[in-house]
């Protein structure tokens, strides 16, 4: 009977553990929500009730040049942007490749400028993406395709391993957001309402080599073929951004890869001024990025688009869908004039992750 | 044996060699006390203490270092 | 495979259930496999070095057994011999067996010679031909160091001599042979086990013992919390305190010497506690390496505290021989005759000793920083040696011999002592370290413990408060210990208490452990062995 209760209390021990170090990372893992923002990007896809005719993927130029509300406005289109920070193609490949775990859209959408990244970049901006992707087979393969030297599969499976040298800077946010989070993107779109207007943009630097490597060109290839094999088309498009530079060379091969495999390509670069984009309020960080100003002019260009080629549904007499979007207009412009009054007070948009101006 | 002690004693004065059983495990002769003594013993009783004889049985008491002393010249 | 990974961890998962499931009887070849396998991941081409060791010195125990063997032999047939006859014939065996010892030392301690040192030596070469005007240089060979040649080659050697001595027999058992000297725990940094002791407890089957498993579990968990919790944290602070002698001068190589004192300690002892511990899960018993070296009260003390089996090899392999040895007890002879009696008497001590520390530096790296540290603990200890009239003295006209204070005094001094002449560990060579060291009395100024510099080393204040609650668990624990085995006193205490105390041990190494990203993980000190 002694033995019986050892074991007992031995298998409550070992449980008490497991749970505690489970609530401990928890509570160890950055939450993102006052600073740095775009680390909650991923994860509030799983949030969603419906489904959605497009999906975006790839890095910041797609979760601030599009807006999925102003799509739903005037054409009646779903849509979410699984986008994050310096998402690198790999990356973008097998977020798709999730998402059509969940459901089947009818258009793709995906910014090209990763393709200048051949190879694993930084550990952080891979924790960005990564982490927020719920635990599978496919995420698996994310880690092992991004992985840097430094990092072990194992770190991502448990990221208290990675993340328990936190314990000496914890907040008051680590422990309120510690299970659930407040919603605070519109379908993937990060809204800005701030400006910075253009002032210079750096001239590209001569590169030794144009060619986009071999592993950028692979995970494209599977790209296509994964839209090709579920009857999805895929768009390609550029950001009208200013910096990264967009080297004409890097454009010739693009326009020949979209020729060549059949596949529409929107340069927003050369769309400016047919769209009206003005640099100067256009922009929050000096052309970097789109504000919200600059991206429902891009998105009112680009669903007219994408709803003449592919005769997209206007899903604005839907019942179901109508219910679940007003919602998020709703949301949409309350976080609107949230961010104007906080522009108007503080001179930043201070909870919004944004940084307090250099004087 | 009492060569031996006279040795013993003039390593430590104020130490009862001739009933102290722990020499070695209370430390009371360290590594320079033990080969002073094997050389000294070596020379006085013409014998040859090899080093695998250096050890704690042999040199804890001054009877088990008088044994090891006898043994040693019977074997030759 | 350093112990610090995650490789290693899962390693020993895996291990520890596959040992348990076995038929019994196959327990100690398994860890044969999975010492050879440790080994093979360390460096594939490093397991011929381990092998041939294994391979020469078991067949050198053979043939000295088949010596014996024929002695004996001989002598039973020929009874007749007179005493002297036997004498004479005893000897040339001896002698016989005396070569075929020699040859498998050469060889063996040549190898680690060979892969240890020629580079160091070439250096050496290389100077001394510059000195004397000499334009050609000999180039360095690219040797690297089989993992835990130092410890293993010594290990091997000391069955040899034991052998030799008759002190037990060989073990003719070619794979048991090749299990002793490649116990897996033990290549990363010892301890240095004797076969008499470890082969008692080796080969034996080992049923599933929940005592022992748990309390190795407990002693592995203790190792990796000094390891990875302080040894791995603190040495952030001594890697920009040493590395950039220019800027950290004065108190700063005060702080530095200390703070590599409580890094080596948390480090090398964590390090063998992880080794005792697995050793003790899989039911073997591998002897203490460290006994609260830091309690120590002189150096003497210290070096019967501090790595004990590398210590007691050099005393019972070297410095014995060394000096019951006919040269030695010639040299005694006349060096009495020449210099007197108490200056006679102690040439053939000092000699012995001096020879026995340069050995003992120059096994811990081929550097002239070892060399000089060893010898610097060789004149230390001369020096107290020869201070044993005054210390009687002292002790005669102060009572102070038992009291507490005296006791403290003397364990800080020791401490100061010890981590002083390790400084020779820190530094480019043996002149900055003499140099750094000078600072601390030319250039010392206590603004750096008050200004805030202490937190610009890498280290901030949160870490500071972990490896001072640190420094209180060691000592509490130390403490304890002198009242018996920590794992037994926390095995009376209630079922709340004990699991309180394995959930801190397991959620502080996961939580303040200086490992992962943006920690460097350091290797153990002595892996380059």
């Amino acid at each position: 009977m002694m033995k019986k209760r050892k074991l007992i209390i031995n298998i409550t021990a070992v449980c008490l553990l497991i749970i505690s170090l489970l609530l401990l990372q928890r509570l160890l893992m950055p939450k993102y929500v006052s600073a740095i923002v775009e680390g909650s990007l991923i994860e509030e896809y799983y949030q969603e009730t419906t489904g959605h005719d497009v999906i975006f993927v790839g890095d910041c130029e797609v979760y601030e040049s599009f807006s999925p509300i102003t799509l739903w406005e005037n054409y009646g289109i779903t849509s979410y942007i699984r986008g994050s920070t310096q998402q690198l193609i790999w990356q973008s490949y097998y977020l798709l490749e999730e998402t059509l775990q969940y459901e089947k859209p009818e258009v793709v959408v995906f910014n090209v400028l990763a393709m200048k990244y051949d190879k694993p970049q930084k550990e952080e901006y891979n924790r960005l993406t990564l982490d927020g992707m719920r635990l599978s087979p496919i995420k698996i393969k994310a880690i092992q395709a991004s992985m840097t030297e430094k990092e072990n599969l194992i770190d991502y499976i448990f990221p208290i391993l990675r993340y328990h040298s936190r314990w000496d800077e914890l907040t008051a946010e680590d422990f309120q957001y510690m299970f659930k989070k407040k919603k605070l993107f519109h379908n993937g779109y990060y809204m800005r309402v701030d400006v910075r207007p253009v002032t210079t943009v750096p001239e590209g630097r001569k590169l030794a080599n144009y060619r986009f490597g071999d592993n950028a060109y692979y995970y494209l290839d599977k790209m296509v073929d994964l839209c090709r094999d579920n009857d999805i088309d895929l768009v390609l498009v550029k950001a009208p951004s200013l910096y990264p530079y967009w080297y004409d060379e890097w454009e010739a091969q693009i326009e020949e890869y979209a020729a060549k495999h059949d596949l529409l390509y929107i340069n927003f670069l050369e769309l400016i001024d047919e769209i009206g984009i003005d640099f100067n309020t256009d922009t929050y960080d000096g052309g970097l990025h789109m504000n919200l100003s600059g991206a429902e002019k891009l998105s009112v260009y680009l669903g007219k688009v994408l709803a003449e080629n592919y005769g997209l549904k206007d899903h604005r007499n839907d019942d179901v869908y109508k219910e679940v979007w007003e919602e998020k207009v709703d949301f949409y412009y309350d976080m609107k004039a949230q961010q104007y009054y906080e522009l108007e007070k503080y001179g930043y948009l201070k909870s919004f992750g944004a940084k307090p101006p250099t004087s | 044996m009492d060569t031996l002690l006279r040795m013993l004693k003039g390593l430590h004065p104020d130490v009862d060699f001739e009933t102290c059983e722990t020499l070695i495990d209370d430390k009371i002769l360290d590594s320079f006390d033990i080969i002073t003594l094997v050389a000294d013993i070596n020379s006085e009783f013409d014998v040859t203490i090899p080093a695998e004889e250096i050890i704690p049985e042999n040199f804890n008491s001054a009877r088990a270092l008088y044994a090891l002393i006898e043994r040693l010249s019977n074997e030759d | 495979m350093l112990f610090t990974s995650y490789s290693f961890i899962a390693f020993l998962a895996l291990l520890f259930t596959v040992y348990y499931l076995v038929p019994r009887r196959f327990q100690w070849m398994l860890l044969l496999f999975a010492s050879y396998l440790f080994y093979f991941i360390a460096g594939p081409t490093y397991v011929i070095y381990i092998f041939v060791t294994t391979l020469s010195t078991y067949l050198v125990s053979v043939k000295l057994e088949s010596l014996n063997k024929a002695q004996s032999a001989y002598l039973a047939e020929h009874k007749d011999m007179s005493r002297e006859e036997k004498k004479e014939y005893k000897a040339s065996v001896k002698s016989k067996q005396r070569k075929w010892l020699a040859a498998c030392l050469l060889f063996n301690f040549g190898i680690l010679a060979v892969v240890k040192y020629t580079n160091f030596a070439i250096a050496n070469i290389n100077a001394v031909i510059g000195a004397f005007g000499g334009g050609t240089q000999l180039s360095f060979l690219k040797l690297a160091l089989p993992l835990g040649i130092s410890f293993y080659t010594f290990q091997t050697m000391g069955y040899i001599i034991d052998v030799y001595r008759g002190k037990h027999p060989a073990e003719r058992n070619f794979f048991k042979l090749a299990l002793f000297v490649s116990f897996f725990p033990q290549l990363i940094q010892g301890p240095i086990s004797r076969f008499s002791d470890l082969a008692q407890t080796l080969y034996k089957e080992h049923s599933f013992d929940s005592r022992n498993i748990s309390f190795g579990i407990e002693r592995i968990l203790w190792g990796y919390f000094k390891k990875v919790v302080l040894a791995d944290r603190i040495l952030v602070a001594v890697n920009t305190l040493i590395k950039n002698p220019d800027t950290y001068q004065g108190a700063y190589v005060l702080i530095g010497m200390l703070f590599y004192a409580y890094q080596l300690y948390a480090d090398f002892t964590g390090g063998i506690d992880i080794t005792i511990g697995i050793a003790q899960v899989l039911g073997i018993e591998v002897k203490e390496n460290f006994h609260r070296p830091y309690f120590s009260k002189n150096i003497v003390e210290y070096w019967r505290r501090w790595h004990i089996t590398m210590g007691t090899w050099f005393r019972d392999y070297l410095f014995y021989p060394l000096s019951v040895s006919k040269p030695m007890l010639n040299i005694s002879k006349h060096s009495r005759r020449l210099f007197g009696e108490a200056l006679g008497k102690r040439i053939p001590v000092y000699l012995s000793t001096f020879i026995v520390w340069f050995a003992t530096g120059i096994w811990h790296g081929a550097s002239w920083n070892f060399i000089v540290w060893g010898l610097m603990n060789c004149v230390v200890i001369l020096i107290s040696q020869e201070l044993k009239p005054f210390y009687d003295w002292f002790h005669s006209r102060f009572n102070v011999a038992g009291k507490l204070y005296f006791k403290v005094f003397q364990i800080v001094r020791t401490v100061l002592l010890m981590s002083s002449i390790r400084m020779f560990d820190c530094y480019r060579d043996v002149p900055m370290t003499f140099r750094m060291f000078g600072t601390i009395f030319t250039r010392f100024s206590f603004k750096p413990f008050f200004d805030g510099s202490l937190l610009k080393l890498g280290l901030d204040l949160s870490d500071y408060i972990v490896l001072l609650a640190g420094l209180i668990v060691l000592t509490i624990v130390s403490v304890s210990q002198a009242r018996g085995s920590v794992r037994r006193q926390l095995e009376k205490k209630p079922v709340l208490v004990r699991y309180a105390a394995y959930y801190a041990l397991i959620l502080s190494i996961l939580v303040l452990g200086a490992y992962g990203v943006g920690y460097d993980s350091s290797q153990f000190i002595y892996n380059q062995f």
